[in-house]
C-alpha cells in the first residue's frame, strides 16, 4: 500500500500528524501536510487510517500497489 | 441519516471496526457525499471544479456496500418499532442509528437572497459574480467574511453589513475581531457594523431604520438551524440540536454526530454544538464506535474542536471553545502584524487558542494545554497577562 497525499487540497489543520506522527508532518512556512513514509510498514496502518478518516479535506489516500 | 462528511465518517467507522450487517446510508441531496468549506473558497473562486469536492471515489464508496439512498429525505422516526419513514413512503428498520442531517441557513424575510450551504447554492453565487456587480453580504462571522473575500478577489463591489459594533466578537473577542475586520477595509471591502437587516427587498436590503442598500446580488450569511424538523414527534430530545449525553447517544441506539448534535462535552464540562469540519468526522467516528462498543465499553467523546477559516491571504486557526471565554492573551507575534497566536481563559483554565500566519507546531502546543485542561495561571507568563490588561 502506498499513502497519497494532494497538497493543493491539503488545508494545513495537522490532523493527520496528530492520528500518525510517524508518518506524517507539517511544514514549518504553511502547515501543508508532509508525507514521510510512503510505504508505510503494517504497524502503522492504523494511524494512516485513522488520518485518512480525520482528514478534512479528504486529502490523503491509500493506493493498493 | 444525512450522507455529508459525519454520515460518511459514521458509516466508514462501522465497517472499518468491523460491522458487516445492512448499513443504509440516506440523504436528501441528490450528490454523492461531498465537502462543503471550499463552497466558500475554492469553488467559489472558480479554482476549482464541482468534481474536487467529492469526499470519496466511486470505488471507495463500493467497498463500503452500502444501500444508498441519496435525493431522499427521512420525515419521521419512530423510536418504539426501530424505524426511519423516508419522503418516498418506505421505512428503514434499524437496530442502530446515527442522526447526522446538519444545519440549513437561517433566512431573512423576503425573496431573491443567496445563502450558501449546497453545492447548488455556491454554484448559483459564482455564476453571478462578475466583475463590477454589487454584492451585499448580510453577516460578518467566519462565512460571510470569506464569502467577501472570495466576492471581491472576483472583482465584485462588495458590502458587508454586520449587526454587533464588532465582527465575530462573541466568538474570538473584540480584539481579534477587529483584526479580523480591518482586512476588510484593507481591500476595499464596505465593511458596516452596528447595522441590522430586516428585510431583503428587490433591489438590494433594508436596514431597520428604513434606509435601503441597493445591491444586484445578496448572501445572507446569519448563521444556521438544525435540521431536526423530521424528529419533531419522535420523542427525542431537540432544542437547538439533537440533544444528547456524553456518549453521542439521544437514545437507545440513537446517536447524533456533526452539526446536528449538541451533546455534553466532559472535557469542557458544558452542551455545546459544533460546526466544524473535523468535528464532523470525529463525532460521526465516535458516535459510530459507541454504537458498536458494549455499553460499558463506550468512550466518552471529549474532543478539543477545530477550526479554519481562509480570509484574504490569511488562514486563521483555532482549537477549543472559545465562546463564552472570560479573558484573552496574546502570548506569540503580533496582532498588528497579523501574526500571532491568542489564548483564551474560562474560569480559570485555558479553553482556546486562535491563531495566524504562524508555524503549526506555535499553536499544537496550545491545544495540547486545553486537552489536558491546563491552569490559566501556569500555562500563560504573566508579563504577558499583566501587558495584556496594562
Ligand atoms: C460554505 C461553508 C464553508 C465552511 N467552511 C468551513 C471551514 O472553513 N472550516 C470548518 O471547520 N468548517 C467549515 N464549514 C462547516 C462544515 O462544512 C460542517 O461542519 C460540516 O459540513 C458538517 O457536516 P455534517 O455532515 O454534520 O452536516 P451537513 O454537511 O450539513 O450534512 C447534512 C446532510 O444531511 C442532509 N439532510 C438534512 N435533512 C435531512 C433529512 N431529513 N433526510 C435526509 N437527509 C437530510 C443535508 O442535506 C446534508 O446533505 C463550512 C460550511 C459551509 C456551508
Ligand atoms: S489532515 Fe489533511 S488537511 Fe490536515 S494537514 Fe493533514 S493532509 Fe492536510
Amino acid at each position: 500500500m502506498r499513502v497519497e497525499l494532494d497538497e493543493p487540497k491539503c488545508v494545513a489543520s495537522g490532523q493527520c500528524v496528530m492520528a500518525s506522527p510517524e508518518v506524517f508532518d507539517q511544514r514549518d512556512e504553511d502547515g501543508v501536510a508532509i508525507l514521510l513514509v510512503e510505504h508505510p510498514a503494517d504497524d502503522l496502518m492504523d494511524g494512516v487510517r485513522e488520518a485518512i478518516a480525520v482528514c478534512p479535506a479528504a486529502a490523503i489516500r491509500l493506493v493498493e500497489q | 441519516m444525512g450522507a455529508s462528511a459525519t454520515g460518511l465518517a459514521a458509516a466508514e467507522t462501522l465497517r472499518r471496526e468491523g460491522y458487516d450487517g445492512t448499513l443504509t446510508l440516506v440523504g436528501d441531496e441528490p450528490h454523492a457525499p461531498y465537502d462543503r468549506p471550499p463552497l466558500s473558497k475554492q469553488l467559489l473562486a472558480a479554482e476549482w471544479d464541482t468534481d474536487r469536492l467529492t469526499l470519496r471515489t466511486p470505488a471507495d464508496l463500493d467497498v463500503l456496500d452500502l444501500d444508498l439512498r441519496l435525493g431522499t429525505a427521512a420525515t419521521g422516526l419512530d423510536l418504539p418499532a426501530h424505524e426511519v419513514r423516508l419522503a418516498d413512503g418506505s421505512t428503514v428498520p434499524y437496530d442502530g442509528l446515527v442522526i447526522a442531517t446538519g444545519v440549513r441557513p437561517r433566512r431573512l424575510p423576503g425573496e431573491g437572497a443567496h445563502v450558501l450551504r449546497t453545492l447548488e447554492d455556491a454554484l448559483t453565487l459564482r455564476d453571478r459574480l462578475t466583475p463590477g456587480r454589487r454584492l451585499v453580504v448580510v453577516g460578518a462571522g467566519f462565512l460571510g467574511a470569506e464569502a467577501a473575500a472570495v466576492a471581491w478577489r472576483l472583482g465584485a463591489q462588495v458590502t458587508l453589513l454586520e449587526p454587533a459594533p464588532v465582527p465575530l466578537a462573541h466568538a474570538v473577542g473584540a480584539e481579534v475581531g477587529a483584526m479580523l475586520s480591518r482586512a476588510h477595509l484593507d481591500h476595499g471591502v464596505d465593511l458596516r457594523t452596528g447595522v441590522t437587516v430586516t428585510e431583503v427587498t428587490e433591489d438590494g436590503v433594508r436596514l431597520a431604520d428604513g434606509e435601503v442598500i441597493e445591491a444586484h446580488e445578496v448572501l445572507v450569511a446569519i448563521g444556521s438551524v438544525p435540521n431536526t424538523e423530521w424528529l419533531a414527534d419522535s420523542g427525542l430530545g431537540v432544542g437547538d440540536g439533537v440533544v444528547c449525553d456524553e456518549h453521542c447517544e439521544a437514545a437507545r441506539n440513537v446517536y447524533a454526530a456533526g452539526d446536528v448534535a449538541r451533546w455534553y462535552n466532559p472535557l469542557f464540562g458544558t452542551a455545546m454544538r459544533i460546526e466544524h469540519r473535523t468535528h464532523a468526522a470525529e463525532q460521526g467516528m465516535a458516535a459510530a464506535r459507541n454504537l458498536l462498543a458494549a455499553r460499558e465499553a463506550r468512550k466518552p467523546f471529549a474532543p478539543v474542536p477545530y477550526f479554519w477559516s481562509d480570509q484574504y491571504d490569511m488562514k486563521v486557526q483555532a482549537y477549543g471553545y472559545l465562546r463564552g471565554h472570560d479573558e484573552v492573551a496574546v502570548v506569540d507575534g503580533d496582532l498588528a502584524e497579523r501574526r500571532f497566536v491568542a489564548v483564551y481563559r474560562t474560569g480559570d483554565r485555558v479553553t482556546g487558542a486562535l491563531a495566524a500566519g504562524m508555524p503549526p507546531k506555535a499553536i499544537r502546543q496550545w491545544r495540547q494545554a486545553i486537552a489536558v485542561g491546563a491552569a490559566w495561571s501556569e500555562a500563560v507568563p504573566t508579563e504577558l497577562e499583566e501587558a495584556h490588561h496594562g
